[in-house]
């Protein structure tokens, strides 16, 4: 070997090991967090974390159980407020937004991406909030929906402009008429996809804090009605993990720790749909 | 001209333009496609051959850019004329494409009856006898008839093109266009294609493009021959290919260019 493509195979080397460290301080840092929340959470999740409610504070024991619930509401209702419209916008988008609306469209989604979710809780509570004279369960769904739409629209856009031509104009030859293309072929081919982002979105709502604090507000008690203020996991985190007791800390480590667990199921799941649609995106 | 007195006139075109913004792809081509035979469009690459086909379904006008002048008579109504309707006109025209298209989210079953379905629902029974129906005109029944309920992408490429051709003749047209439907086909398929094209016209006036001459000569009972957007022949097949009046027919048929 000359000492050319001695050199060559050294920095070869250097170069894989390199990037072998990145990637494994990137990945060190997930490691890291969940396995701090392990650490200091998994003890403390028992059956009566699941199934009871908070005690006063200074007392020992009680669970979580409306925050479980409350979370499960309340990024529900957002799904189911913010999956339709966000869908419809990026189907828009990608089969009608060749114009100047629909670049308007995309621009205010891009926008909308990057705004600070604070500022959407505060919008919600200017919108919702004020208006009725009360912080509800429905207000924090309505700011989560906001986050989620412009998100669900874009990648759905992507996923559907990933279809092929081709299939479209098979379509169309056969006299289908535009909308009937759009939602019969061309997006039930992109349906994993769309799905997958669907599920990508709701998750990355699910841990959202911030524009809770203006809407849903929190709640020490169990509820169902969406009327009233509401407790979910992110919100536990945040009062329990700021209060002074040891308690509450043991708690709020146990409750990142299901959430953390709740956004998981919901990857994998988007993972599993995304294999099951393997092959239906060509 | 050549259609001749016995048969039926089906489709026309009278001094069609097709445009792509201000490019002229077909140039004031006037073709008559006789009934029940089969017309096969010839020429070198970039000839138009593709876009005078999509003109006959009005697929050109999707483009964005494109447009059309002159006028495509199917059974003497204009096509282009402000009243009719370019959904309901495709589906008496079926097309197949260069490259299979079954749709991937269908069983074999589904992709035979989408046709079907856009034309309003039907009896059950009536969909089953009409899906079996086309797939056995399009030689792929005997093949499926028992996985018809699995993905049409597990069928291989002959077959997804057959499946194709069932879909698109599974509506009953009136006329079925074929733009170089055996192009991503190995041998064997591209035979059994051409061998579709012969019992195929029994039923349908067929509109086949090609950049293959073996295969028009094989396929078709007309021949045309196109170049940069101007037809420059039409005739007998048997005749184009022995006897072409044009100089530049013959140049192209024997290998000279093109």
């Amino acid at each position: 070997m000359n000492s050319r493509a001695f050199r060559r195979h050294l920095v070869s080397r250097a170069m894989t090991a390199v990037i072998v460290a990145l990637s494994f301080i990137a990945v060190l840092a997930l490691a890291l967090i969940l396995g701090d929340l392990v650490w200091k959470g998994a003890s403390s999740i028992d059956w009566a974390f699941f199934t009871r409610n908070p005690v006063p504070a200074g007392q020992a024991g009680g669970g979580v159980a409306n925050a479980i619930v409350g979370t499960i509401i309340i990024v529900g209702l957002a799904a189911l407020i913010g999956v339709p419209i966000g869908v419809g916008a990026g189907l828009y988008l990608a089969e009608y937004g060749s114009g100047r609306l629909g670049f308007v469209v995309r621009f205010i989604a891009d926008v909308l991406n990057g705004t600070p979710s604070i500022v959407v809780g505060v919008v919600a509570w200017m919108f919702i909030v004020r208006p009725t004279h009360g912080f509800s369960a429905l207000a924090g769904s309505v700011a989560l929906a906001i986050l989620m739409i412009p998100m669900l629209a874009r990648t759905t856009e992507e996923m559907v402009r990933l279809v092929p031509h081709s299939l479209r104009e098979a379509a169309l030859a056969l006299g289908y008429p535009r909308w009937r293309t759009s939602l019969k072929v061309v997006a039930r081919t992109a349906l994993g996809g769309i799905v997958t982002g669907c599920l990508v979105g709701i998750a990355r709502v699910a841990g959202e804090t911030a524009p809770l604090l203006f809407t849903a507000l929190g709640n020490l008690n169990f509820t169902l009605s969406v009327s009233q203020p509401m407790q979910t996991l992110s919100l536990q985190i945040y009062v329990y993990g700021t209060g002074p007791f040891e308690e509450w800390h043991r708690l709020a480590f146990a409750s990142a720790l299901v959430l953390m667990g709740l956004v998981l199921i919901i990857s994998l799941t988007a993972r599993w749909v995304t294999r099951q649609r393997h092959g239906s995106v060509r | 001209m050549v259609a001749s007195a016995n048969t039926r006139l089906r489709l026309e075109t009278a001094h069609l333009t097709a445009l792509f913004g201000r490019h002229r792809a077909v140039r004031d081509v006037s073709l008559l496609f006789p009934a029940n035979t089969v017309t096969a469009i010839i020429g070198p690459s970039g000839c138009g051959k593709s876009t005078l086909l999509r003109c006959l379904n009005r697929m050109h006008e999707l483009t964005a850019g494109a447009s059309v002048t002159g006028e495509v008579l199917l059974d003497t109504v204009n096509i282009y004329a402000g009243d009719v309707n370019p959904v309901e006109l495709r589906r008496r025209i079926g097309m197949v494409f260069q490259r299979p298209t079954p749709f991937p989210t269908m069983s074999i079953y589904d992709n035979v009856a989408a046709g079907l379905r856009v034309n309003g629902k039907r009896a059950r029974s009536e969909t089953d006898q009409a899906v079996e129906r086309a797939l056995q005109q399009a030689a792929l029944w005997e093949e499926v008839k028992d996985r018809l309920r699995t993905s049409a992408l597990a069928l291989s490429g002959g077959q997804q093109q057959r499946l194709c051709i069932a879909r698109a003749v599974a509506p009953e047209p009136e006329i079925l266009l074929l733009d170089e439907p055996t192009a991503s086909l190995d041998p064997a398929g591209t035979q059994r294609i051409e061998e579709l094209c012969h019992e195929l016209k029994r039923l349908y006036t067929i509109v086949i493009v090609t950049h293959n001459m073996q295969q028009a000569a094989r396929v078709s009972d007309y021949t045309a021959f196109m170049y940069l957007g101007s037809l420059i022949e039409v005739g007998k097949t048997n005749d184009i290919f022995t006897k072409p009046k044009v100089e530049q027919t013959e140049a192209y048929i024997t290998g000279r260019f093109g």
